[in-house]
């Protein structure tokens, strides 16, 4: 994906100036608001939201980041998807209040709601919901006709360009397979040049090949993209591959809220009692040995060996490190197959999932890992907090 | 066929058109409110509307009748409204066949709207369409199927009603003498030829219409919502 023509040149500025602009649009509404003029309008995210309904009750109060991809993660019926639709305001029995990038857009103290219409926001669904009466071109105008002109960032050749969707225009949604169907939906909701992009698992109808075909482009959405983006996923994989940000819920409650790495690096969320356990780390490409076909990947506090990617020097590549392909060492193993061996200070040991293992926080010179050993070893090697040890990293997951 | 018999045939279609586009105007928001609304009052309402399909035509010509006279309510106010009575008008004709129509034509348009996923809906007003913006856009164009069968049942059933025509329209021709009681009129004098034409257009016009309307139907397919 790193190659793709695309990813380079004009398109980067597709949305650049959402920003700015909103800054400047804040100013405007912070004005007429009149009564609580005094604070500042804050780049980012407020969100505050309670709905009652049988048998489920949401309750979050949230502050987001105001750029980068934030995911919504949580089990079928954490109220992920709830908490998307009232930012988009199609859940009229929710209470709260909700300011996005400095306009708000919903505050029952003051009587203010303002209808899904006339927020400006992109919304992807999980079923892409086109059209059926209107052609690919048809739905994709659909937004993009409803904003005045001057308000236009995001050209119709731009988004049909960024999606590959090029071959479909004059085709019907039923001519679509589920995977365009999806692009499309995504370059619709990116035409009305929103102030925030919202999207309810927008890869979950799909097959592995399908969504395969379509992280590339949201990975593109997220490169090129100025605008938050509110990503609800049950997913994993798509988290850690796209987000910057992660917001878990669970119950209608938020459990735990922050930046991906120190997130997925937590010992006391249930991420880390799964199998899929393990920290995300960003590393930059720094170095292609063609002899032994390896790429070095330097992050703060160390670097890896994986096999040689097709990316160019100084980009960056994001990997797993999961938590049962670490292993430790109170010294530095020679004669091992392990290629990847990194120093690192133990910071904690909970129980694991199964009464037989732990976990063992670590930090490698400031990037944290977290490996799963058995209670014996950890006995075994002492392990406390403070402890230098090295850890063997058997196997590092490429994502993207 | 006499000069009477074409005007009976000319005010049937007078009146039927006239209805025709009446119900569409009356019930679009009726049937938009049954196939949305999760009010408590929708069973209600619904059977209210239903009311013609199972009636006696001369049992809703009767009540219509009461309501519409000099004494009834709906009377007293046409009267104070200066627009005179109701009853044995072509204007009384219109009124009863649009109560008399109505569920021909809200239930496929119903029907019809309760077809439209409310994700489209939802996903019209993320793009900027207002609500009426997307009844135009979104509703309406996939209603169209809706729409045609109940505009072509709506005109129809006007055509072909009786009993109703009776109560409040009486036999005045030119005003309110429509085929159907032209034809029972010829009948009582015995004038089977006349009868023969009136009543075999009608065969044949009823005949058309389903046709139509079926045939498109299955033509249809595939235009479904998806």
């Amino acid at each position: 994906m790193a190659d793709h023509p695309l990813a380079s040149g004009a398109s980067t500025a597709i949305v650049a100036s959402t920003v700015a602009t909103a800054a400047t649009a804040t100013s405007a509404t912070g004005a007429t608001g009149g009564a609580q003029g005094a604070t500042p309008p804050a780049a980012g995210i407020e969100a505050r939201f309670a709905v009652d309904y049988a048998g489920f009750r949401l309750d979050v109060d949230l502050r987001l980041p105001g750029r980068g991809v934030t995911a919504l993660f949580g089990h079928s019926g954490s109220g992920k998807t709830t908490l998307l639709r009232c930012v988009a305001g199609l859940e009229p029995a929710a209470r709260g209040r909700l300011v996005v990038n400095g306009e708000c857009w919903q505050d029952d103290a003051r009587g203010i709601q303002v209808p899904t219409h006339r927020r400006e926001l992109g919304y992807v669904f999980q079923e892409a919901s086109l059209f059926p009466h209107l052609s690919v071109r048809r739905n994709l105008e659909f937004g993009l006709r409803r904003i005045p002109a001057a308000a236009r960032r995001v050209r119709l050749e731009h988004a049909v360009a960024l999606l590959g969707l090029e071959a479909l225009l004059e085709r019907m949604p039923d001519r679509l397979s589920g995977g365009e169907r999806q692009r499309v939906g995504m370059a619709r909701a990116l035409l009305t040049s929103p102030r925030i992009l919202l999207m309810d698992e927008p890869l979950a109808a799909l097959d592995h090949r399908r969504k395969q075909e379509i992280l590339p482009y949201l990975e593109r959405l997220h490169d090129e993209l100025d605008i938050p983006v509110l990503y609800v996923s049950h997913s994993p994989d798509e988290v850690v591959r796209l987000a910057d940000h992660v917001v878990m819920l669970g119950d209608g409650k938020v459990m735990a809220a922050g930046e991906l790495h120190a997130t997925m690096a937590r010992l006391d969320l249930p991420t880390a009692f799964t199998e899929d356990a393990g920290v995300v780390i960003d590393g930059v490409v720094a170095e292609h040995d063609d002899h032994d076909h390896l790429t070095r990947l330097d992050f703060p506090g160390g670097a890896v060996w994986v096999q040689r990617q097709p990316v160019a020097l100084g980009r960056r590549l994001r990997f797993r490190i999961h938590a049962r392909d670490v292993s430790l060492a109170d010294h530095r193993v020679e004669g091992t197959s392990i290629q990847n061996l990194l120093p690192a200070t133990v910071t904690e040991v909970v129980g694991a999932d199964s009464p037989a293992h732990v976990l063992v926080g670590l930090d490698a010179g400031g990037t944290a890992l977290i490996a799963r050993i058995t209670r014996r070893a950890a006995e075994q090697l002492v392990l406390r907090p403070g402890r230098r040890m090295w850890a063997q990293i058997k196997s590092v997951a490429l994502l993207g | 066929m006499t000069p009477e018999d074409w005007s009976a045939v000319r005010l049937t279609a007078q009146l039927a058109g006239l209805t025709t586009v009446l119900l569409l105007i009356v019930g679009t928001p009726v049937a938009w409110w049954l196939a949305r609304t999760r009010s408590r009052l929708k069973p209600l309402v619904a059977s209210v509307v239903a009311m013609p399909l199972v009636l006696p035509p001369s049992v809703m010509g009767f009540y219509l009748l009461l309501l519409m006279g000099p004494q009834g309510p709906v009377g007293q106010m046409t009267q104070a409204l200066g627009l005179g009575r109701l009853p044995f008008s072509f204007a009384g004709l219109v009124v009863a066949s649009v109560i008399y129509s109505m569920p021909f034509v809200v239930q496929p348009l119903q029907q019809a709207f309760e077809a439209i996923p409310e994700r489209l809906l939802e996903a019209s007003a993320t793009l900027r369409a207002g609500p009426l913006d997307r009844f135009f856009s979104v509703v309406l164009p996939l209603a169209r199927p809706g729409f045609l069968t109940a505009s072509v049942l709506g005109f129809a059933h006007t055509v072909g009603e009786f009993g109703v025509v009776l109560m409040i329209g009486g036999n005045i021709p030119d005003k309110t003498r429509v085929v159907s009681v032209a034809i029972y009129d010829h009948v009582e004098a015995l004038e089977y030829a006349q009868a023969h034409w009136l009543s075999g257009g009608m065969l044949v016009f009823s005949f058309v219409v389903l046709l139509t309307l079926y045939g498109r139907r299955r033509g249809n397919v595939g235009g479904g919502v998806g």
